[in-house]
């Protein structure tokens, strides 16, 4: 069994008091708590603050392109269905570079988890908008405000029947780390939206904002049932609601495809003989 | 009287089943024993436009398209209207009655009489195969397999109508020199370019294919997914070309051997991928499938434009292999060679082929696999040593790779500059060493270089240089100049990056005349050999009018005709 040590603790490239620090902490602990051991996972990323991430633990690593860690993560994923695979990025990220790669995750159900780091700005690049910014937010780049409707994820996630949606704040990092668990444990795609303050760049939806807004859903609520979860998924301002937003049982990718329901791609030998025989029925 | 050397044109609409019906034909000659050449030309869209699919035929060596038809097989008016002109002396066409086509040269066939509409395929096929001297047994069989099994209850009726139709045309006393027959009746196979990079990656041992459709590329995919079952892959279309080549770069990293299918536009999208295939080193074969741009061009057509944008698609500095088969049996080789490279080098390896050759069916030796050595993935087996970094320095600057999860040891891989260990660095002189390391792979890769293939005169007055599919045009048309006793040389390559200039700078400047022919507006080959050896060829024969380049075109363009 790993413990956190395993995972290490690293310097990293953050400001004091960012979000970043807490969801690295929920994620190692729920790593930790779903009994794996670092060689076991591969962590993939894009590029933003929160896409660093990846190198501040011990795991397998791949950091490609701004939004492009989803479809890395699916390729990897049915090449080795062995390995726990994990989306780590921003809003940034996963929503607007990468916007039609969340789509297709959602619809081809391949076992994932995707963590992102929703701090509603851009951070690396100093404060620009990101999909997920509130109208009206002043930046250098949307001196007049933000014109556009904020992307709501979890809405989208929930609408397209996602197998897994739930929402965290890295202000409550036992409650995320349960989250990354459970999603960890979900047999299909897994979006764990986390709220997280900016330090350096939302002055708006600040911690103090989320903490006094996000709310834990109550025992009661039944994340099966698609309508309510439409509801909550909606919910958003002076109340914000956390957890499993919505789940089902679809099947996965892997589960329907015939060659990957017989194990990792990565194991397989090439079979010249039965090449032999598709050459020949060219002749 | 015999003929050596036929060339047939079917013409017709889009849906009328020209390709099931030159598809059917083109097996039964190559069962025969002929060798064959394939061309087809297409409209983009599903009915409709005109679309011809022409077999050139010979019991005789034959590599290129010839221009001029013998036998024009009109499945509708105009395209006796549109191909009138390029039927030879002693043509002929092969029309329906119904089309009230008056010419001399045309053989008025009773489509109604011979079967219903929905037949009138068979009908064609059982005259222009009488016309051309197959034996309606052969014709009987290749009928038969490939119709057979999809629509048994059709089997008995097509027989009835190709024998009908074959006994007609006997009937009709033509003054028509048939095909002689085939001396060599090795067994071959009936193959197109793209089926054979398909086969070919097969043979390395492909587990992953990710592509967006696009023309003329997207067969490479369908032939992988018709096969993924039991050769265990896995081919998913992806949401967009990005995601296709972002996908077979993770895959290959965890392990699976990959492969993108693409042509020029969806290629533009997959740059930035390609450069993330150099920095993180991952193995990657992708083939693009050129067809005239800029923009959508003519999706449909033909052209070697994309030479300069695949040489130099991606941001920064890294080593990369372009091959350029020339035949279909180079499009099998050098896939397979091309899943060899990409693992020693760890980085892209490209196929540049086209829509002539992507379509251009031909009779194939089968290939020997029982020869065949696997493709190693270059794989660390022993990885027991303490401690792994991906990026370990070697002279050879290639890093053995572990797969993450295949063993304790982490792998790290990383876009950002990184030290051994594969996590970010600011280190600049760190970024120095790695950047060198990454450079010394082009080593690996110089050394598997395939050399251009010079043949013919040495010390030529002519030599005609070239790259890709038009191969089999330069060597026909070599060859009919020779015949004029001029000493003609010949220059393909079948990689066209990296160049080693001591394989062909002697034979450039021993040439009298060295004239490079290109699909190109540009003489994109002429202008990369000038850079890389100062070398300028000295006459440039280009076509970008989206049609294959033919020998009959390059001694026209020559002055030689």
């Amino acid at each position: 069994m790993a413990s956190i040590e395993d995972y290490g603790q690293f310097e990293t490239a953050w400001c004091p008091g960012c979000g970043n620090h807490s969801i690295l902490e929920a994620l190692k602990r729920g790593l930790v708590d779903s009994g794996l051991e670092p060689h076991q996972i591969l962590l993939v990323s894009g590029i933003g603050q929160a896409a660093k991430t990846v190198h501040y633990l011990k795991a397998n690593v791949f950091n490609g392109l701004h939004g492009r860690a989803v479809p890395v993560a699916s390729g990897a994923k049915l090449a080795n269905q062995d390995l726990k695979v994990i989306v780590e990025s921003g809003d940034g990220c996963n929503y607007g570079e990468g916007g039609n790669h969340f789509l297709a995750a959602i619809r081809r159900n391949i076992d994932l988890t995707m963590i992102v780091h929703d701090n509603q700005v851009y951070g690396l690049t100093k404060g620009q908008a990101s999909p997920t910014t509130q109208e009206g937010f002043v930046t250098k780049a949307q001196p007049q405000g933000v014109a556009s409707v904020p992307f709501n994820p979890i809405a989208v996630a929930v609408a397209m029947q996602a197998s897994f949606v739930a929402r965290g704040f890295s202000g409550m990092v036992d409650h995320l780390a349960g989250l990354i668990k459970e999603g960890l444990a979900h047999e299909g795609f897994a979006l764990i939206d986390v709220l997280q303050p900016c330090v350096s760049f939302n002055k708006v939806n600040t911690f103090a904002w989320y903490k006094q807004r996000c709310y834990n859903l109550p025992e009661e609520y039944d994340p099966s049932d698609w309508q309510a979860a439409m509801e909550i998924a909606m919910e958003w301002g002076d109340k914000i609601p956390l957890g499993v937003i919505y789940r089902n049982q679809r099947p996965t990718f892997e589960s329907r495809h015939t060659v990957l329901k017989q194990g990792a791609l990565v194991d397989r030998k090439t079979d010249l003989k039965k090449l032999e025989k598709i050459l020949d029925k060219f002749s | 009287m015999i003929r050596t050397d036929i060339n047939v044109l079917i013409g017709g609409e889009a849906g009328q089943g020209l390709v099931t019906l030159g598809g059917i034909l083109a097996k039964s000659l190559v069962r025969a024993g002929y060798l064959i050449v394939v061309t087809q030309s297409y409209h983009s869209r599903i009915r409709g436009g005109h679309n011809t699919y022409a077999i050139r035929a010979s019991g005789e060596k034959i590599v290129a398209p010839r221009e001029e038809i013998d036998l024009l097989i009109a499945l509708n008016a105009e395209t006796v209207a549109l191909h009138n002109r390029e039927l030879g002396a002693g043509g002929l066409i092969i029309v329906d009655e119904a089309f009230k086509t008056i010419n001399d040269n045309c053989l008025q066939v009773p489509y109604a009489e011979l079967g219903e509409q929905q037949f009138s395929n068979v009908v064609a096929l059982g005259v222009v195969s009488q016309i051309v001297g197959l034996e309606l047994e052969v014709v009987d069989r290749a009928l038969d397999d490939a119709f057979g099994k999809k629509a048994p209850e059709l089997a008995e009726k097509n027989m009835q109508i190709l024998n009908e139709s074959y006994r007609w045309c006997s009937q009709q006393g033509l003054n028509f020199s048939k095909l002689a027959p085939a001396s060599d009746l090795r067994r071959r196979l009936l193959m197109n370019g793209n089926e054979a990079i398909a086969m070919g990656a097969l043979s390395a041992g492909v587990k992953f294919c990710s592509f967006y459709p696009m023309t003329p590329a997207t067969s490479i995919a369908l032939n992988l997914a018709a096969q993924a079952s039991s050769m265990d892959l896995v081919v998913e279309q992806a949401e967009d070309e990005i995601a296709a080549i972002n996908m077979a770069i993770g895959a290959s990293f965890a392990g699976a051997p990959s492969i993108v299918p693409t042509s020029g536009g969806g290629f533009a999208l997959m740059t930035e991928g390609v450069s993330l295939a150099g920095m993180t080193e991952t193995p990657l074969v992708i083939v693009v499938a050129q067809r005239p741009g800029p923009a959508t061009g003519l999706p449909t057509r033909t052209e070697q434009a994309d030479l300069d944008f695949v040489l130099h698609s991606g941001h920064g500095e890294f080593p990369r292999a372009i091959f350029s088969p020339g035949t279909v049996e180079e499009c099998f080789w050098l896939t397979r060679k091309a899943f060899e490279v990409a693992a020693k080098s760890q980085g892209p390896v490209f196929i540049l082929t086209d829509q002539f050759l992507a379509d251009s069916a031909r009779a194939v030796e089968p290939f020997d696999l029982e020869s065949l050595a696997r493709v190693e993935a270059g794989i660390l087996e022993d990885a027991s040593d303490l401690p792994y970094f991906r990026y370990n320095i070697y002279e050879s600057g290639v890093s053995p790779r572990l797969l993450p999860g295949m063993s304790r040891h982490l792998v790290v891989a990383g876009s950002d500059e990184h030290p051994v260990d594969g996590h970010l660095t600011e280190d600049l002189r760190v970024r120095k060493f790695m950047v060198e390391k990454r450079l010394r792979k082009e080593e690996e890769i110089i050394a598997e270089v395939v050399p251009p293939e010079i043949r013919g005169d040495e010390k030529p007055d002519l030599l005609l240089v070239t790259w890709g599919s038009t191969k089999g045009s330069i060597l026909e048309a070599a060859a009919k100049l020779r015949s004029d006793s001029i000493r003609v040389g010949t220059l393909h390559f079948s990689q066209v990056w990296p160049l080693v200039p001591h394989q062909f700078l002697g034979v450039l400047r021993g040439a009298g005349e060295v004239v490079c022919v290109e699909g190109n507006a540009f003489g994109q080959l002429a202008r990369l050999i000038r850079r890389e050896t100062g070398f300028d060829v000295h006459r440039r024969v280009l076509r970008y009018d989206g049609l294959p380049i033919t020998p009959e075109f390059i001694i026209r363009e020559l002055g030689r005709s």
